[in-house]
């Protein structure tokens, strides 16, 4: 019971990873790489207010949403609406977008090695333990998983209920016949990479009370992020959650039963089980 | 018309400007090679960088290198390697070549310094390493005569942990129960090997032993276990990702360990940073001569100038490593890399660190193994012959 806790926290922390870089390659179709430094500048705005400030992480995240998405928005606009209209095809546009997200994610780096130096951030937040069946739980995990169940039921919640939601799931689809029943193919893109953004860098202010980051340590959580949307299917929240949550669960079983060293091994054994059999992800449609 | 006239008249100035720099004093170009970015970055920002600015500001500050009376500033060229020794070696070749550096500092890091050690022999550069940990100093030495070790080796670290926990338990203050782990990486792993028979021959039983793969998000399965197994004492051969996550899994476990070590950053000023008052008796490798004044006025000094806090352990070497380099070219009253390198080879440094002095390995012997959070300062608590080491205290729980 106390493996399967901490292993749907784990799970928790992990679809915080995912979900934003699900929003920008499932809906506005743009592969970033440069993903997971979105995270670690949310996680550098969270220590900043923290040790500056002492700003509850928990109250950054509302100025920090808004300004991840203006930055997002912005980034997708100037950089990457090129992109998308010059490209012929879907592949196309994967290729540009992964090399020209690739060189952002260096210009992120070094932006955030200028403004807050190169040096570990950690800082101690909620590190207090709650005990439940026997078991000690840190409450910035379980805060983390709650906002984790918040953001991604919302987001579910929005894409099936609201009208945004179903054009940008229309987009997702089929962006040329979504164009042909009157959605705004390319202000729709631009709101789902943007929100995309914002999930992200919540996301890494909400993970920076438990993990250590530094400047270069983006790339770590766009490869994890990849892994997880990958597994769970592009442009599926459903999918992103339970890839997610059975990659924390699995990796917590491995640690706790046979080794913590073999958590890797599991977790890739595992991805590589899911591209034989179900290449399209858990919740993925087959590509026509 | 206009602009070029503008173009022809700036550029003079320029060449004015240079000439009349050069004839004030002459410049001795100093390359330096380390992680800006990457995986290596986060201990290069805080004990490598901010030193390489602070020595040469030092030097400058006082009018720069005295060289047989004449007087050479410090031109510091730097090359972010981004933890890739492929770009170490590039870096180095082209200070070496390009830029025609007069003296190139050793790199930061073990695997970094190895991949670059050749390229510094090939031309002839004396290479005083400072943070480069290896058990195989005796080979490198003979492949590399210039090349110089002072931060320490790893059979020395591990024996140190064994030292310190053995001195604990023969006075009674802990018993013989010790969970060991170890991140999964060559450092690590070399640590864990040394460890464990070094803490057998000291009449430990070691109740949990595993390793983790590097980059672990949770590590609470790791200290869960080890919590189970009841130990008395807590080591890890960690890095600085885990070394932070590994102690803040103690304080929600409540751990209750009375010796808790943790390797790679312990000595970083962020990890009292984060941790508070629950860093205080921590165990940790390294550490420095902490009430030495030598020391007390460099750490002032470093954050006066760097605005930052040096580290511990690894800070104070790399300083120390650029000083010899410094001591060397003023004796011999020579900037020839030969005469220098010589020079280096056969004789004694005082350093912020204390005297650093060579055996048959260009192997400084004498070094911190082991330090400890006491009361917001990181103290030496063993070493291989250094003065000045404290007695260590117990972890008494994590408030």
């Amino acid at each position: 019971m106390g493996i399967l806790i901490t292993g749907l926290l784990l799970g928790g922390t992990y679809a915080l990873i995912a979900m934003g870089l699900n929003l920008q390659y499932g809906m506005s179709r743009i592969m970033n790489l440069a993903n997971g430094e979105i995270l670690v500048a949310g996680g550098f705005a969270a220590f900043w207010f923290w040790t500056a400030g002492s700003l509850s992480p928990l109250l950054t995240i509302f100025l920090l949403a808004p300004l991840a998405f203006a930055v997002n928005w912005l980034v997708y606009v100037v950089v990457l609406r090129p992109l998308v209209k010059r490209a012929k095809t879907r592949g196309q546009l994967e290729v540009d977008a992964i090399l020209t997200t690739f060189g952002l994610s260096f210009v992120a780096v070094g932006v955030m090695l200028a403004t807050f130096g190169g040096d570990y951030f950690s800082y101690s937040y909620m590190l207090t333990p709650v005990e439940f069946w026997g078991e000690t739980y840190a409450v910035n995990r379980i805060l983390a998983f709650v906002a984790a169940v918040i953001i991604c039921g919302a987001l579910y919640l929005w894409l099936n209920m609201s009208r945004a939601g179903m054009s940008i799931r229309a987009i997702a689809v089929s962006p040329d016949s979504s164009r042909l029943v009157g959605i705004d193919v390319p202000k729709l893109s631009a709101l789902a990479f943007a929100l995309g953004g914002a999930v992200t860098a919540v996301g890494g202010a909400l993970i920076s009370t438990f993990l250590t980051l530094d400047a270069s340590t983006g790339v770590i959580f766009t490869l994890k992020a990849l892994v997880i949307v990958i597994m769970g299917g592009v442009g599926d929240v459903r999918g992103t959650v339970v890839a997610a949550l059975l990659l924390g669960v699995l990796e917590t079983f491995v640690a706790r039963l046979i080794d913590p060293g073999l958590t890797l091994a599991a977790a890739y054994l595992l991805f590589i089980l899911i591209l034989l059999f179900r290449p399209q992800g858990l919740f993925g449609r087959r590509q026509s | 018309m206009r602009k070029r006239a503008f173009l022809k008249l700036s550029a003079s100035a320029v060449l004015a400007l240079t000439v009349s720099v050069t004839q004030a004093a002459e410049t001795l170009k100093i390359g330096a090679v380390g992680p800006k970015t990457g995986g290596l970055a986060g201990g290069a920002v805080v004990s490598y960088w901010p030193n390489v600015q602070l020595w040469a500001h030092d030097v400058n500050a006082r009018g720069g290198l005295d060289v047989g009376g004449t007087k050479y500033m410090v031109e510091i060229i730097e090359y972010d390697d981004q933890t890739n020794p492929g770009e170490t070696i590039k870096a180095v070749q082209r200070l070496a070549t390009q830029d025609k550096a007069d003296f190139i500092l050793a790199p930061y890091a073990t695997g970094l310094n190895i991949a670059a050690a050749p390229v510094f022999a090939r031309y002839g550069y004396p290479m005083i390493t400072h943070t480069a940990i290896s058990d195989q100093v005796e080979e490198l030495s003979s492949k590399f005569p210039n090349m110089y070790f002072t931060l320490g080796g790893a059979s020395g670290l591990a024996q140190g942990v064994a030292d310190v926990l053995g001195a604990m338990k023969s006075a009674g203050d802990i018993g013989n129960r010790v969970a060991m782990v170890n991140v999964a990486d060559a450092f690590g792993i070399e640590l864990a090997e040394r460890a464990e028979p070094a803490l057998k021959e000291a009449g430990f039983e070691i109740v949990y032993k595993t390793s983790y793969p590097l980059g672990t998000q949770d590590l609470s399965p790791v200290v869960k276990g080890a919590k189970d197994a009841n130990p008395d004492a807590f080591v890890a051969f960690s890095y600085p990702p885990d070394t932070f996550g590994l102690t803040k899994q103690a304080v929600v476990e409540n751990l209750n360990v009375k010796a808790f070590y943790t390797a790679v950053a312990t000595a970083f000023p962020a990890y009292a940073g984060a941790n508070g008052s629950a860093a205080n008796n921590v165990l940790g490798a390294g550490g420095v001569n902490a009430d030495d004044p030598a020391f007390q006025a460099y750490m002032k000094r470093h954050e006066e100038v760097t605005g930052e806090k040096p580290d511990f352990w690894a800070s104070g070497m790399v300083y120390a490593s650029f000083q010899i380099l410094e001591q060397a070219i003023e004796a011999t009253d020579s900037i020839d890399r030969k005469v220098v390198a010589e020079y280096i080879k056969s004789n004694d440094f005082d350093t912020l660190m204390g005297k650093i002095s060579w055996d048959e390995n260009n192997n400084n012997s004498a070094y911190w193994t082991v330090g400890q959070w006491q009361d917001g300062v990181f103290k030496g608590v063993a070493s291989t012959g250094r003065e000045g080491a404290v007695s260590p205290r117990l972890k008494e729980g994590w408030e």
